[in-house]
């Protein structure tokens, strides 16, 4: 029974990250491209390590296979999103049909005043 | 059971990783190069899980800490290198 857990899981995963690779290709500037390989790709990761540690059975390696995991998860969006935020602000032009760009004015808002000591405008 | 589904599952690991590699070399700037570069160290980091049952040995898993974290390094060097020099 554990078997067709793991399996599935395990395939599951493995076609989690997949997706995530096609979202690469498929979306169209960089802030969008993080969603998938932002989440998918850990998630993708979780499930595996799930699936290996029920088919391992053994504590010692369920307990390395978390530690790898929470390690990863606590990276690894940190990591993109510093990227991600370092490309807007060197200037990285958002894609054509992106209307509402919010982040603009707060960075220039904090930009202005980066202690945030005027008030608030408006 | 398990073992087709790890033949399976290497499959589509190759699959991701090539467009990962196929994205890296077509990206137009180096952010995304480095969300391909991270993608394939996720991949990675899968593969070894998953080579880990084959074997049926816990040996392999202390590389997944180191690969997280120096996945996680590069990843942070690359954004410094970014806010200085601009992403072109």
């Amino acid at each position: 029974m554990t078997d067709l857990v793991s399996s599935a899981l395990l395939l599951l995963g493995t076609a989690l990250t997949l997706l995530s690779a096609i979202g690469l290709h498929r979306y169209r500037d960089v802030f969008a491209r993080t969603h998938p390989a932002g989440k998918a790709a850990p998630l993708g990761a979780t499930l595996v390590a799930i699936a290996v540690s029920l088919q391992l059975a053994d504590p010692a390696a369920t307990l390395k296979l978390a530690v790898a995991l929470l390690l990863l998860l606590l990276t690894f969006p940190t990591g993109l999103h510093m990227v991600v935020r370092a490309a807007y602000r060197s200037g990285t032009e958002l894609n054509a049909d992106v209307e509402v760009d919010e982040l603009a004015d707060a960075v220039r808002a904090s930009d202005d005043d980066p202690d945030g000591t005027a008030d608030a405008p408006g | 059971m398990f073992d087709d589904a790890l033949t399976i599952a290497f499959a589509l690991l190759a699959v991701a990783a090539a467009l990962a590699v196929a994205r890296v070399i077509f990206a137009e700037s180096i952010p995304d190069r480095m969300l391909a570069l991270d993608l394939l160290v996720v991949v990675a980091l899968i593969a070894i899980a998953g080579d880990a049952t084959r074997r049926d040995s816990d040996v392999f898993l202390d590389v997944l800490v180191v690969i997280s974290l120096v996945g996680f390094l590069a990843t942070v060097s690359v954004a410094r290198f970014i806010e200085r020099r601009g992403s072109r």
